[in-house]
């Protein structure tokens, strides 16, 4: 059964200067013994005792101002960061889409980059190498995959990267703030894909400001504030605590209908 | 406010610890797993490398060509030894060093110059630590094209006893122990992975270390029997009591790597406590990389 769980974890990230990173301190630091202070890496507490539990079938929206902790989560649940105090437990295969176009090399040509992923998602070459046609159909980039990486708009690698995600089924999806880049045509198709995965056996969590992919994607929402969880709980709920307002009632009134021809919300 | 939802609490924490040797293991194994990825992203290092070039990684083959042909000429004169001996002792020498060399420098960059890939795809660290290795495997392939030349030119030289050096040891020449440097590579490669391990890790933490590395490196290598025999160095004390300046050659670990792959390719002499003591190097710096593994894998992603 897919899930994450989450007890009590920090994440703190000890910032070293040049000069703290260096040998020369660490060796001339044991002979005084009196810069002590001085000496101490001074540490940024990202996140702090975040307890969390989210079954498959959750869909969650990750909400919060910037910097409040919202893509260090992120990379807690997709287990990049292993908390420095607390615990976590990831079951499942874990698909993160995050900052597009970091990591990856801008020189390699888009189907490089549809294979290099696939099998950091661990793919097999063979598995991904009969969902290139259905990446490259979806994602409408046609000859362009023969291209640089560097070529891209950033709304043509989030459809790379979302088409790829998708294509793979996995089992934790995890999405960051840049899914926003693409057009809205493109975002309808892709919402149909992503609720359909999450429906079949998965889960799902979104970092978005916009009131309409949240209500699009999502049922329930993580408010992040500082690096804490200030609140967690159904959409309507943590938005309206989170915004002041509820955004439903200036949406459609049926959560389910589509409503990214729309501009209210924000 | 406090969380609200129901499903805020999950149930009791599970025992596992972060830091285990059985984490440090499963990160190793899962990389062993992964083996397509960090193939494919081996062979794409070298093509990209070479993308725009005419030639490709031919380049590889012709530089190490070129190097092997005048450090061989030049070293054969100042020596006064024999070309036909010398040439392909330096050649295969060098090949050895260059694969090392690569292990050991762009081993202690390897997390530094992946932070994009560590910190946005979850994944072993040991991956790139293979990725790594297998470029520079790759790079030797490369290489191979120059020992097998020198070879061909040559062989009537090695396959039968000869000396590198006068008065030095007397090797039987090329025979079946040729297929001794298949395991003695496998275990050089071995190697390659843990002093990437260990050493990558520390200099993610530590920035002195890939310059302190890079600056020390050089010294290695003219302190290493590659481009001169360490027969020389029982010529020079005339055998004897004196021969602590063996010393010079036996204490230096990489000798003993070397000796392992080129010995075979040459028709040298097996000489068995290099690889007793290749052996032991296996196992201590495997210990030494699963130890910093167990404490440090995690905190990789932190220090990038």
């Amino acid at each position: 059964m897919v899930s994450i769980d989450v007890w009590n974890a920090s994440v703190d990230f000890p910032i070293f200067d040049a000069k703290s990173r260096s040998l020369k301190k660490l060796a001339l630091g044991k002979v005084g013994g009196k810069i002590e202070s001085e000496g101490r890496v001074p540490i940024i507490e990202a996140l702090h005792d975040i307890t969390l539990s989210i079954k498959d079938g959750d869909r969650v929206g990750l909400v919060g101002h910037n910097g409040a902790g919202k893509s260090t989560l992120l990379r807690l649940l997709a287990g990049i960061y292993e908390p420095t105090r607390g615990q976590s437990r990831i079951v499942g295969k874990v698909a993160p889409v995050f900052d597009l176009g970091v990591g990856m090399d801008p020189e390699i040509s888009g189907y490089e980059n549809i294979m290099i992923r696939g099998l950091f998602l661990g793919m097999s070459r063979k598995q991904m190498e009969s969902r290139v046609d259905d990446i490259a159909q979806f994602t409408e980039l046609g000859d362009y995959l023969q291209m640089p990486l560097r070529t891209y708009s950033t709304g043509m690698r989030v459809r790379l990267a979302l088409g790829v995600v998708t294509s793979i089924n996995p089992e934790i999806l995890l999405l960051d703030e840049g899914i926003g880049a693409v057009d809205a045509a493109f975002m309808a198709k892709a919402r149909d894909r992503l609720k359909s995965l999450v429906a079949r056996s998965g889960l799902l969590v979104f970092a978005n400001h916009s009131d309409e992919f949240l209500a699009d994607f999502c049922d329930k929402a993580i408010w992040m504030d500082e690096g804490h969880v200030k609140m967690f709980g159904s959409l309507r709920e943590v938005l309206t605590a989170y915004k002041g307002y509820d955004p439903f009632e200036r949406m459609h009134p049926h959560e389910e209908t589509p409503v990214l021809s729309g501009n209210g919300g924000e | 406010m406090q969380a609200t939802s129901t499903l805020g609490q999950p149930e009791a924490p599970p025992p596992v610890k972060s830091r285990s040797f059985k984490r440090a293991f499963a990160d190793v194994r899962e990389a062993w797993d992964h083996r397509e990825l960090w193939g494919h992203l081996g062979w794409q290092d070298i093509k990209q490398r070479y993308r725009r070039s005419v030639i490709g990684p031919l380049w590889i083959t012709i530089s190490m060509g070129t190097t092997a042909l005048a450090l061989g000429l030049l070293y054969s004169v100042l020596f006064e030894t024999n070309v036909p001996t010398f040439l392909p002792y330096v050649t295969v020498g060098f090949i050895v060093w260059n694969f090392i060399l690569g292990c050991i420098t762009e081993g202690t960059d390897v997390f530094i110059a992946n932070e994009g890939l560590i910190k946005h795809l979850p994944a072993p660290i040991t991956v790139h630590v293979m990725r790594m290795v297998w470029r520079q495997v790759l790079f030797l392939a490369h290489n191979l094209v120059v020992y097998a030349v020198v070879l061909a030119i040559f062989f009537t030289a090695l396959n039968h006893p000869y000396t590198i050096t006068k008065g030095g040891i007397e090797h039987p020449g090329l025979s079946w122990t040729i297929v001794l440097a298949v395991p003695g590579f496998a275990l050089l490669a071995v190697n390659a992975v843990w002093v990437a391990l260990l050493f990558g890790v520390i200099s993610t933490r530590f920035r002195d270390i890939p310059p302190v590395v890079t600056s020390f490196i050089n010294l290695v290598f003219f302190m290493t029997p590659i481009v001169w025999d360490a027969g020389v160095l029982q010529r020079v004390t005339g055998g004897g009591d004196s021969n602590w300046r063996m010393l010079i050659a036996e204490l230096n670990p990489v000798y003993h790597f070397v000796e392992v792959v080129r010995a075979p390719l040459l028709g040298h002499a097996v000489d068995w406590h290099h690889w007793a003591i290749v052996g032991g190097f296996t196992v201590i710096g495997w210990f030494a990389a699963l130890v910093i593994l167990r404490n440090y894998r995690a905190r990789v992603s932190y220090w990038v």
